[in-house]
C-alpha cells in the first residue's frame, strides 16, 4: 500500500489544490516524511479509534467516510474525491480518527506525517496560519453539508 | 431572457377534463410512481413545454397539479411521476392499468429552452424535483448541438430514493455532458458520491458568464443551491427555479397558490430567481 518517497513528491504536494500557493520552504519541510499511497477498492485508509497520524491529500479516486453505529449497518456519510483532503483529527488531541475511511475505487493519496505537520504549524505561525486558513473552510463546508443532511432537504 | 409562457387561452376550455387511460405504472421509489397514460379517444396528447404541469383528476377524490415528466417530442403518451403525499396523490398512485383519470392542461410557464441555446446549461435537481426537469433533459438530448456544456447534478436522500434509476444510468454514460448523482447517506452497496447536491457545484464545469441554471427540488434545497450558484458567479436573472404550491384552478382565478404578489399556477411554476427573490425565502410572505 505504501510507496517510497518519489523524487517529485514535494512537487506533487505543491501542486495539490489544497497546498498550491503555500510557501515553498514550508511545503518542502512538511513533505519530508510524506508518502504516496495507492489503495484498491475496498481498502481501508484508517478506522475509527485508531491514532490519527496522517493528513491525506487525495490525488485520484474516491474515499468514503463511514460510521458504524452499534447494531446498525455501516453508513457512508460523505465521499471525498480528487483534489480534496481527508481528516483533521490529527490536529486535535487525542488524535484519534472519529470515523472509518475506505477507498471506493482505486485511489491515490499522499499521506503526510501529522506529528511533523503539527510541529511545522507551531514553529512557523505565519505559514501555519495560511495552512489553517485553508483547512477551516474544509471543516466549515463539511459542517454545513452535515447540517443540510440533517435537514433532510429532499424529503420536505 | 424570459421563460416561456403559455396562456390559459391556449387551452380550449381550461376547466374541461379529458379522459386518459393508464396504460402502465411503475414504482420509482417506495412512495413515488410513474404513470404512462393515453387519451381514451386516441390521438396525440396536447403539445407541452418542459416545466409545464397538468391537473390530474382521480374520480371522486380530487385534482392535483402534477408536472409533465415525459419527452415533449413524443406525443403518443402522457407521463406523470407522482409522489403519494396526500389523499389525491395516494389515490392516483394506487390506480392500476386500465383505470381512467381526468386531465386538463398543460398549464404554466416553462423552462427557458430557447434562451438557453448557445449557453452552458447547469441543472440541479433534488428528490422528485427531477420530474419537472426531465422534459428539459429530453429537449437537451433532442437538440444537443444547440447547447454548450451541460452539467446535471441530482441529489437524493438515499440510493433507494433515486427516481428514473435506469434512465439515469444511461444518462450518466453519455460523453457529451456530465451527469452527477449524489445521496445524503448510503450503505456499503453504494459506490457513488455521498453528500448534499450543493457539494457538486464548486467543481461543476461551466462558464458563469455564459450559463443558465435550472433548479428544482424542495425549497430548502433550492435555497442552498442558489447560494452555491451565486457563489460560482451565475447572476440571479439566469437562475430559474420551479416552485410547487397548492394549485387548484391552475389558471390564476382561485388564489390558492398565491405566493406574495404572484400566482404560481399562472405566473409560474418556473420563475426567474431575480423576479421572486425578494419574497422567496421570507418566512411569512
Amino acid at each position: 500500500m505504501s510507496g517510497k518517497i518519489s523524487k517529485g513528491l514535494s512537487a506533487t504536494i505543491a501542486e495539490h489544490p489544497f497546498m498550491h500557493g503555500l510557501d515553498a520552504k514550508f511545503i518542502q519541510l512538511v513533505s519530508n516524511k510524506a508518502t504516496q499511497r495507492n489503495y484498491e477498492r475496498g481498502d481501508m485508509l484508517f478506522k475509527e479509534g485508531e491514532t490519527a497520524d496522517k493528513f491525506f491529500l487525495v490525488l485520484a479516486g474516491k474515499i468514503a467516510l463511514e460510521l458504524a453505529p452499534p447494531e446498525k449497518d455501516r453508513l457512508t456519510i460523505e465521499t471525498i474525491g480528487e483534489g480534496e483532503v481527508v481528516g483533521w483529527s490529527w490536529m486535535v488531541a487525542p488524535y484519534r480518527w472519529t470515523f472509518d475511511a475506505r477507498a471506493l475505487k482505486n485511489t491515490q493519496v499522499i499521506a503526510m506525517d501529522a506529528e511533523l505537520l503539527r510541529k511545522a504549524l507551531e514553529d512557523d505561525p505565519k505559514n501555519g496560519y495560511d495552512f489553517l486558513l485553508r483547512l477551516l473552510p474544509v471543516i466549515g463546508n463539511r459542517l454545513e453539508n452535515t447540517r443540510l443532511q440533517l435537514m433532510d432537504v429532499y424529503g420536505v | 431572457m424570459a421563460s416561456e409562457k403559455a396562456s390559459a387561452s391556449s387551452v380550449p376550455n381550461p376547466f374541461v377534463l379529458t379522459p386518459y387511460v393508464i396504460e402502465k405504472r411503475s414504482a420509482e421509489t417506495a412512495d413515488t410512481t410513474t404513470l404512462v397514460m393515453a387519451p381514451v379517444k386516441g390521438g396525440q396528447i396536447p403539445a407541452f413545454k418542459p416545466g409545464q404541469f397538468n391537473m390530474v383528476y382521480s374520480h371522486g377524490v380530487g385534482e392535483a397539479a402534477i408536472s409533465v415528466s415525459g419527452d415533449p417530442k413524443k406525443r403518443d403518451k402522457l407521463i406523470h411521476t407522482i409522489r403519494a403525499v396526500g389523499k389525491i396523490t395516494n389515490s392516483l398512485t394506487s390506480l392500476e392499468p386500465g383505470s381512467v383519470v381526468g386531465i386538463r392542461g398543460p398549464y404554466g410557464v416553462s423552462w427557458p429552452m430557447e434562451e438557453m441555446k448557445h449557453h452552458d446549461v447547469v441543472i440541479v435537481g433534488g428528490g422528485l424535483g427531477l420530474a419537472p426537469l426531465r422534459p428539459a433533459i429530453y429537449e437537451l438530448i433532442n437538440n444537443r448541438s444547440q447547447y454548450e456544456r451541460i452539467e446535471i447534478m441530482y441529489g437524493a436522500r438515499s440510493p433507494k430514493d433515486i427516481v428514473y434509476n435506469d434512465e439515469i444510468q444511461s444518462w450518466r454514460a453519455r460523453q457529451d455532458w456530465r451527469f452527477q448523482v449524489t445521496v445524503d447517506a448510503a450503505g456499503r452497496e453504494w459506490y457513488g458520491d455521498v453528500g448534499v447536491v450543493t457539494t457538486r457545484i464548486p467543481d461543476a464545469r461551466f462558464d458563469p458568464k455564459n450559463s443558465v441554471a435550472l433548479v428544482c427540488g424542495p425549497d430548502i434545497m433550492m435555497k442552498f443551491v442558489i447560494q452555491s450558484l451565486q457563489g460560482r458567479g451565475i447572476p440571479d436573472d439566469r437562475i430559474y427555479v420551479s416552485l410547487e404550491r397548492n394549485m387548484k384552478c391552475a389558471v390564476g382565478f382561485c388564489g390558492h397558490c398565491q405566493y406574495g404578489p404572484i400566482f404560481v399556477c399562472r405566473d409560474g411554476p418556473v420563475f426567474k430567481y431575480s423576479d421572486i427573490k425578494s419574497f422567496m425565502f421570507v418566512k411569512e410572505v
